[in-house]
């Protein structure tokens, strides 16, 4: 069988300079990648390190429950993502119904609430101490235990929580799906006698797999990486598991290798899901847009349609927002307010310019990937996705070790040779935050990119190719105006990550240097939760502008709307 | 061409921009704390105007600052580490991150079971681990000791936080030391039994869910409760009204006692302000102010306490020698484990 790489070698005629420099190109990527996931790295390498019997304490105590826990946590998430992200994204992109054009933004909201602050804010409502159940037990006059009402700090609770702030990752990606799609594929599904409900169950969907899983994967990647939710309420979780181990029993090792069973169990997933489609190919083609049809919903449908768009909505973002907003009004004589200037510009610094590295670096990877779609870069594709799995805590001590490590061999052999004491270069200043920035919200770019470049037909590259162009022209000329879309959308995503981020931030900081998510969690973490209001009120505000960014790219994005303009002007 | 060029440099500069930069040498003292922000940066205000030296704070959970001292090595910025527990102090100086204090202004003013054997650990303030109870349904006369919990009479009526919080495993640390570990894990055990509801919040919930008469006991720290009592929130404090203080133990050894405390980082490059430092975090104005500002127990003698503590009046405390309380940690983290306290 001849590989069609060979015929376009043959027929465009790679000259062995050519290759030569392909080489050292690839071993330039290899080895960035190499440095990238030296924190990943870092803790597999613990596998082999002795934990003192704590390993076995934890076998014979509580690691099938952390095991089982963070299961059910997953399934329970991946569930209800796939059934709150799905299928409104598919009704704001396909039908029209009051409020259908307000909702296609709006539901991208709740990615700007931190998971731990909404967990905070129900549990604030919700809890048996909270308003609402005081509320009940007033007006009908009961005690507690008279009556039933859910527990919010249960397994139920968290899956919940986590669920109303991940889904707009699967929301997101399949609406970007579905917009691209070509509606030909459909209008034949159902001239072929297909219910539109069919033509979503087995045309649409299937053919967005690729988007709602790298969604999916996100979302139960972030759900694993969780600590500030599962700890809140009290669950026996791999990452809860990790912290008891590391810090209650005092053994490093034993943590790290937790730390490692997370990662392979991550790895076999990614892994597993990438052989089930192997031999599937999700690239367009047709190129023929037409204006979608988008029927208007009427009668019930319309009132199911806007009740379903809507809850996730409501749930996510509009209430714990009010709340927030109810609380941190309240609170306001309370607050000091004279730094959170600073604290926002700290905030948006940071993330500004992670999202920034992580674009050009996920860029940078991606099409690398898809040059040179070898093994070895595969291989390093999929290590480098692990990061977002993995706990930031366990991230940042990833890149103290290496970090210091590096800093102290500088110090010692400056000192040696002219006596002059560097300190701490990189440890301790802000590159070190940005770099586990870096490394564990990079696949979310990647992905995003990767899906994007999925799309682009390799016929394109061949033209360019056929038209003299360099890989490097190739990527500016063709793909980068193709990516657009995907390109703005990883930078936003990190953007809003780093926000919320904190662990790393917490660990990796320089001194005298503070950011709205580490005010928020030290209020919170003296059980002022109302106190912390104001402040969490401020990261979620920050987020919602590069959301509705991301939204209204996205809506932009449909292939035939580009073409359509230009024939207008 | 020249955009991508444009793109590097700006990449670069702003890169470069996130490197640290050299300070001039004037007077400084750079803090580790896991004190949160808010409960120590208005105390270093005043130590920085009434000295001139600069301080520079970095919070974080002790744990995750002392995994940073121990990886900065002998380049570590630290001077001074300051914890809220006793466990972590103990900790950092088994791994050997801290170094002796001789200091006359120390030794004579914190007792000595409020510091370490070696001096190189003091504690800055006290609190105490206590019983609340229901006043409605509880007679206080029913209560005694921590031990006492364990009986069967309190089934399914006792509220208290994860075995995942340092104040739990210190209590339980306290008892392994007292009694031995066959004899805690037993009352570990029967103590699980007596939960009312599987662990959950923090200490401020349990209170809450005592008001509320989820439970009737609960175990919580001092100063969570004092700060319900005084808080701005009315809620908060109707919920407060509703529950009380029981000193446990006070006819045997006395209630336990956990700290916040300071010391000096083994590579500390600026020495002597650390040590100003600490001497001045157990001055009349610093101890004034902890007991004022977060209802803590101060650490010396003859400082008045807030207006709530006092109304607790005068109780016993465990004289423990504190250390028990790291040396006995680990171990009871995993007797608290095996006995299903989550």
């Amino acid at each position: 069988m001849i590989r069609p790489q060979s015929i376009r070698a043959t027929l465009y005629g790679y000259r062995p300079t050519n290759l030569r420099a392909r080489h050292i190109i690839l071993i330039g990527i290899l080895l960035l990648c190499l440095l990238l996931s030296t924190p990943i790295l870092t803790v597999f390498s613990s596998i082999g390190q002795d934990s003192e019997g704590a390993w076995q304490h934890l076998a014979d105590t509580l690691l099938w429950s952390y095991i089982g826990q963070s299961l059910m946590l997953m399934l329970g998430v991946g569930l209800l993502v796939l059934l709150i992200g799905v299928a409104p994204a598919w009704l704001v992109t396909m039908t029209r119904f009051p409020g259908s054009r307000l909702l296609e933004w709006a539901l991208v909201l709740p990615l700007a609430m931190p998971a731990y602050i909404i967990a905070y804010t129900y549990t604030g409502m919700l809890d048996v101490t909270g308003p609402v159940q005081g509320f009940i037990r007033d007006t009908f006059d009961l005690r507690f235990g008279d009556y039933w009402f859910p527990s919010i700090r249960s397994s139920g609770g968290a899956m919940a929580m986590l669920a109303l702030v991940l889904y707009p990752y699967v929301y997101l990606l399949s609406r970007t799906a579905f917009l691209e799609q070509s509606v030909c594929v459909l209008e034949v599904s159902r001239t072929l006698g297909a219910s539109p409900w069919r033509a979503f169950t087995r045309v649409a969907v299937p053919l967005a797999r690729p988007a709602i899983f790298a969604g999916l994967s996100l979302v139960l990647m972030e759900t694993l990486a969780d600590y500030g939710t599962v700890q809140y309420f009290g669950l026996s979780t791999f990452t809860t598991g990790i912290f008891r181990t590391w810090f209650g029993m005092g053994s490093a090792p034993a943590a790290a290798q937790l730390s490692a069973v997370l990662l392979i169990f991550i790895f076999c997933l990614v892994v597993g899901e990438q052989w089930s489609r192997s031999r599937s190919r999700y690239h367009h083609t047709s190129s023929k847009y037409s204006q979608l049809p988008r029927p208007r919903l009427r009668g019930w449908k319309c009132w199911a349609a806007m009740l379903y768009c809507g809850l996730p909505v409501l749930l996510g973002f509009l209430i714990p927002f009010l709340q927030l907003a109810w609380w941190a009004w309240d609170t306001r004589d309370l607050v000091d307010f004279s730094n959170f200037g600073e604290l926002m510009m700290n905030s948006l610094k940071l993330a500004f310019i992670a999202a920034l590295i992580a674009l050009c670096l996920g860029l940078l990877i991606s099409y690398a990937k898809r040059l040179y779609s070898g093994l070895t870069m595969r291989s390093a594709f999929r290590v480098l996705g692990l990061g977002y799995a993995v706990p930031g805590t366990v991230i940042a001590v990833g890149v103290l070790i290496p970090f210091t490590w590096l800093d102290n061999r500088v110090d010692a052999w400056m000192q040696a040779q002219f006596g002059i004491s560097t300190g701490l270069l990189l440890s301790g200043s802000l590159s070190a935050v940005i770099f586990a920035y870096v490394v564990r919200f990079l696949p979310v770019s990647m992905n995003t990119i990767d899906a994007g470049l999925g799309k682009i037909k390799p016929t394109m590259d061949d033209a360019g190719r056929s038209m003299g162009m360099g890989a490097g022209q190739i990527l500016r000329r063709i793909h980068v105006p193709m990516l657009r879309t995907s390109l703005l959308t990883a930078t936003l995503l990190v953007f809003v990550d780093v926000l919320k981020e904190l662990p790393a931030t917490l660990i990796l900081r320089p001194f005298n240097f503070n950011t709205l998510a580490i005010r928020t969690y030290e209020l919170a973490n003296q059980e002022r939760l109302t106190e912390a209001a104001a402040s969490a009120l401020m990261i979620v505000l920050a987020g919602i502008i590069p959301v509705i960014l991301i939204s209204l790219s996205i809506s932009s994005s449909r292939p035939g709307n580009a073409l359509k303009k230009r024939e207008e002007t | 061409m020249r955009k991508i060029f444009f793109g590097l440099f700006s990449l670069t500069v702003v890169v470069l921009s996130a490197l640290p930069v050299q300070r001039a040498n004037a007077a400084e003292v750079n803090v580790y704390s896991a004190r949160e922000e808010n409960l120590i940066k208005p105390l270093l205000d005043r130590f920085s105007e009434e000295t001139g030296i600069r301080v520079n704070l970095i919070t974080a959970g002790a744990d995750e600052l002392t995994t940073r001292m121990e990886l900065e090595g002998a380049n570590s910025p630290a001077d001074v580490l300051l914890t809220v527990d006793v466990g972590r102090l103990w900790r950092a100086k088994e791994a050997g991150l801290l170094q002796s204090v001789d200091s006359d202004v120390l030794s004579s003013q914190v007792p000595s079971q409020y510091r370490d054997s070696d001096n190189q650990w003091f504690a800055a303030s006290l609190r105490s681990r206590v019983i609340v109870y229901d006043k409605e349904r509880v007679d206080p006369a029913e209560l005694s000791t921590y031990e006492a919990l364990a009986d069967p009479k309190w089934r399914g009526d006792i509220c208290v936080r994860s075995s995942s919080n340092i104040y739990n495993q210190s209590l339980v640390a306290s008892l392994i030391s007292h009694k031995g570990q066959d004899a805690t894990q037993d009352w570990a055990n029967d103590l699980v039994e007596n939960f009312a509801r599987s662990p959950q919040g923090g200490d401020r919930d349990q209170i809450a869910a005592v008001a509320i008469g989820q439970c009737q006991l609960a175990l919580v720290n001092t100063y969570y409760f004092a700060g319900m009592i005084n808080s701005t929130i009315e809620g908060q404090r109707e919920q407060a009204s509703r529950v009380a203080v029981f000193w446990p133990n006070q006819e045997g050894r006395g209630a336990h006692i956990n700290i916040s405390g300071a010391a000096v980082a083994r590579y500390a490059p600026n020495r002597e302000e650390a040590v100003q430092l600490i001497e001045y975090l157990v001055s009349d104005e610093a101890q004034e102010w902890y007991a004022e500002t977060n209802n803590e127990y101060p650490v010396r003698e003859g400082v008045p306490v807030s207006e709530t503590l006092a109304s607790w009046g005068a109780f016993k405390a465990d004289d423990l020698a504190l250390e028990q309380l790291g040396i006995h940690n680990a171990e009871a983290v995993r007797l608290m484990d095996r006995a299903g306290w989550r």
